[in-house]
């Protein structure tokens, strides 16, 4: 057995004067450095008719800032180094990959764009990125088999004054209606120190990590925390809907509101997701695809976020398969679950699963899910960078009892919504009493 | 010390990185073992190259080489399809196959300590499968939904159209799925003689990355596949014909659609055949592509999406394989601007052959790009594994990495507008669209790109 020493993610946290939250993290083994910052904020802060503001705004923080006026991939990939962002309903993350020899150029580009971003953005770079933002819409949504069903998915799952009811793209709609003004509001309000939490892991010794840290965002201005987000939802019945789409297979869409993230039952959940519908040995799996042959595909996830969660199963009907077969062998599968519970045997498998993908995480320290942007993950969304290794013990002190418990708790048949995507007029093969719903 | 905010910081020299050392050994049974030291976290990868790619579908049999591997996992000796997965999963393996144009990759990932029961997992899956009917029955449905379902996802759909734009007839003009007839006629007989000649020890390389000495990781790859004998099938020894050459376009149109009507963007690749991977020209064309259209702020995605909005995302880049390779353009753009972003497009493809030579700041970047950033793709076992198995894919010497980065540094601008005017040519290149062909019929007029061929989005 490998010795829990070895499943760590050591780090060093200080916090700044201005309420920056700095944490460092050796690694010495390739001489490159990560540099990543989170920003607490994303479509969760939206308000509706302004959605798809955060992810626009996150296109405009690679556009230049006052002391750069200028596009920010050339320097930092003349120096050797790759960058990128991303925004979701919680947070907005920024982060460069360098070489050892280029963290300073890193940081000076951060803090830069921290503080002194809008002298730079102007109208015509404001108006160009709305566009690229709309085909990032096209491309990833709409010109996309299934696009529009998570899109409602959510709508339905949440109320309409939830921030979770929207996707973080936004509607097109509100991305054509926003105006340059919104822009100095949002900078102002959500970007700042004590919103922000920067992490740098690999080739640099902590103390001088930290002198840099202070040196370039030390001089920024502490600017008020934002106060936190809180809204409720619940699902008190069944929802049956069904959405015309471009696609040759039906697909049903499942989902129930479940933990928020780091909540009770939210790793029970993620395993649940494992041993029902995720890879060949899961039981959906095994019964739908390998056995009865009734779908192509099935899939789980427990997708946990700040203010809620919730628990989406999906699959496609194979041809000769109808969608109504899918539940039924979904549902007998959910209530075989809350009677019984996981057997040892797929809790044995599902530990070593987890185990090795923690240790899996441990293998970069940039990029998207690299060790800089988990530690900020854990930081902001848990208030501790150490979150690591209890992380893992969530999951392998989860036992057949919790699991089945949270299936009980969670997973309930008359209190989920049900999306089924048909063939553009084909709506006959939907679940009976799904109600039509338009998503543009 | 307060930041100096007059300029950007200067960057320090290039740190040294010393690059993978990689150790050679040939097995018993002719099996060559490739093996890499990886001291950083308890995880061990295995990639084994066979020499069963694309290229090896015989005509009419499209899509055989791919659905043999997938058979390797369906089941092996007496263990059921889920048996091999639950032995998988039991280590918290990520088993991956990858059927490339001239090679197939199988790689599997598991922690250090479950590294012989992966090594010996993957020997069965290649060695001893089942290959039953029943579960190729199930494979072969499975891939011909999953054809079907490829006709809704327009990246997909180019790029089957443009490979066989390029090759026509040849099996690097098909996706390694294959064609639904070519699927549907598949027998037993087929998967199991295509196995026997083609998997064996004599023409399989695995590359082994861990942290592990040399003689550790070898005698992993040693106690799983040293009871592999050579088949008595005789090798295959007649490869595809040598596909056309650089000046001999496939097809006789220079545009053509797939329609998708209501489609709110136009999916496109611009390109032709151009050049092979064992090139010496490799470097400037890394360098060239680099310039026009392979990174972020090359000439091509800084024209159509951070000047004019067209799109997301453009970007251009060769196929690399062991023939000549297809250099193309890649874009999805809205629909009311098909016409201009295709035209921004060639006139890039015409600038860089000598009307606008790069600059001195854009040769710097590129060439700072590729080599600055170098080491960072040489971070887990798993990359590095890769890197290896490119490195016998393309029979490149073992120093290959440490040459690297001053092959880049010695490619000029006079070497990449050399390049251009013998690899990039818009006069010879296909413009192909997946879109709405009404929207945007008459504004590609135009153009001067001739009558479209008009493509049914199944090839």
């Amino acid at each position: 057995m490998l010795g829990v020493g070895s499943l760590t993610l050591p780090f060093a946290k200080r916090t700044l004067a201005n309420g920056l939250d700095v944490i460092v993290h050796e690694d010495h083994h390739v001489p490159i450095v990560a540099v990543n910052i989170w920003y607490h904020v994303g479509s969760k802060d939206e308000q509706p008719g302004r959605t798809g503001f955060a992810h626009l705004f996150e296109h405009l923080m690679f556009e230049g800032s006052e002391h750069h006026d200028a596009g920010f991939f050339p320097p930092v990939q003349q120096a050797g180094g790759v960058l990128n962002g991303s925004t979701n309903t919680d947070r907005t993350n920024y982060w460069e990959v360098v070489p050892t020899s280029a963290v300073d150029l890193a940081l000076w580009m951060e803090s830069d764009r921290m503080g002194y971003l809008l002298p730079a953005v102007t109208l015509e770079r404001f108006e160009t990125q709305r566009h690229v933002v709309l085909n990032e819409r096209r491309q990833n949504y709409e010109n996309r088999p299934y696009g529009f069903a998570s899109m409602a998915m959510a709508a339905a799952l949440f109320p309409e004054d939830h921030p979770y009811s929207w996707l973080t793209i936004g509607s097109s709609d509100d991305i054509r209606a926003m105006r340059l003004e919104d822009v100095q509001a949002f900078f102002r309000t959500y970007y700042h120190p004590a919103n922000a939490s920067l992490t740098l892991a690999g080739d640099i010794e902590t103390e001088r990590a930290f002198d840099l840290a202070e040196r370039y965002f030390g001089e920024l201005p502490r600017g008020p925390r934002p106060a936190p987000v809180r809204r409720t939802a619940d699902l008190a019945n069944e929802a049956r809907l069904v959405l015309e789409d471009r696609v040759e297979m039906p697909r049903v869409y499942m989902a129930w509101l479940s933990p928020a993230m780091f909540g009770e039952g939210d790793a029970e959940m993620d395993l649940l997701a494992d041993l029902l519908a995720n890879g060949k040995t899961s039981r959906l799996y095994r019964t739908l695809v390998y056995e009865r042959r009734v779908a192509l595909d099935v899939s789980a996830y427990q997708n946990s976020r700040e203010l809620a969660g919730f628990f989406l199963l999906v699959a496609t009907a194979a041809p000769g398969g109808s969608l109504t077969d899918i539940a039924a062998v979904i549902d007998a599968a959910l209530q075989r679950l809350i009677e019984a519970g996981p057997s040892e045997s797929e809790m044995e498998r599902a530990r070593a699963q987890a185990e090795a993908h923690f240790m899996y995480r441990l293998q970069t320290v940039g990029g998207f899910g690299g060790k800089s942007d988990q530690l900020n993950a854990y930081n902001v969304l848990h208030g501790d960078p150490g979150f690591f290794s209890a992380d893992l013990s969530r999951y392998r002190e989860a036992t057949t009892a919790s699991v089945r418990a949270a299936a009980v708790r969670f997973l309930g048949v008359d209190r989920r919504v049900i999306l089924s995507v048909v063939p553009r007029g084909q709506r006959e093969l939907a679940l009976s009493g799904s109600q039509p719903v338009s998503v543009a | 010390m307060r930041a100096d905010r007059s300029r950007l910081p200067d960057v320090g020299p290039d740190p040294t990185f010393r690059f993978p050392r990689i150790a050679r050994h040939t097995l018993g049974n002719g099996l060559q073992v490739r093996t890499v030291e990886h001291h950083t976290v308890p995880v061990v990868t295995l990639v084994v190259q066979v020499d069963a790619g694309v290229v090896a579908d015989p005509p009419g049999r499209e899509g055989l080489a791919a659905i043999t591997a997938d058979m390797g996992d369906e089941g092996t000796g007496s263990l059921s399809a889920i048996e091999v997965s639950e032995g998988l999963a039991r280590i918290g393996a990520a088993y991956e196959v990858d059927v490339g144009a001239d090679a197939t990759h199988f790689s599997l990932t598991t922690l250090s300590r479950f590294a012989e029961r992966g090594a010996a997992l993957l020997a069965d899956i290649l060695v001893r499968p089942s290959l039953r009917a029943g579960d190729l029955d199930r494979v072969r449905q499975m891939r011909l939904d999953r054809l079907r379902q490829l006709k809704d996802l327009p990246p997909v759909v180019a790029e089957r159209a443009f490979l066989r734009l390029m090759y026509g007839e040849h099996p690097y003009g098909h996706l390694s799925i294959g064609s639904a007839a070519a699927l549907g006629a598949l027998a037993l007989d087929d998967v199991a003689a295509f196995h026997a000649a083609r998997f064996r020890p004599s023409r399989t390389t695995i590359t082994v990355v861990g942290p592990l000495s040399h003689g550790g990781l070898l005698q992993l790859a040693d106690g799983a596949f040293s009871g592999w004998s050579e088949p008595l099938v005789p090798i295959d020894v007649q490869g595809p014909r040598e596909v056309g050459s650089q000046d001999d376009p496939t097809s006789q149109h220079r545009l053509a659609i797939v329609r998708r009507d209501g489609a709110p963007q136009s999916q496109i690749r611009i390109g032709h055949l151009s050049a092979r991977r064992d090139t010496p020209d490799y470097p400037a064309l890394l360098v060239m592509n680099a310039v026009l259209g392979g990174q972020f702020v090359s000439r091509i995605n800084l024209k159509l999406r951070e000047e004019k909005g067209y799109t997301y995302g453009a970007r251009s880049g060769f196929d690399w394989r062991r023939g000549i390779a297809p250099f193309s353009v890649q874009a999805s753009v809205h629909t009311a601007s098909t016409a201009d972003a295709i035209s921004d497009c060639l006139a890039e493809l015409d600038g860089i052959r000598g009307s606008r030579p790069p600059s001195e700041r854009e040769m710097s970047l590129a060439k700072a790009s590729l080599t600055r950033g170098y080491p960072r793709g040489f971070e887990t076992a798993q990359q590095v594994a890769r890197s290896v198995a490119q490195l016998a894919l393309f029979e490149l010497p073992d120093t290959y990495f440490e040459e690297f980065v001053p092959r880049v540094h010695a490619v000029e601008a006079a070497d990449v507008v050399r390049v251009a005017e013998r690899y990039v040519d818009p006069a010879r290149a296909v413009t192909l669209v997946v879109g709405d062909h009404q929207a945007v019929a008459e504004s590609l007029q135009p153009l001067g790109l001739g009558e479209p061929q008009l493509l049914p989005s199944v090839v």
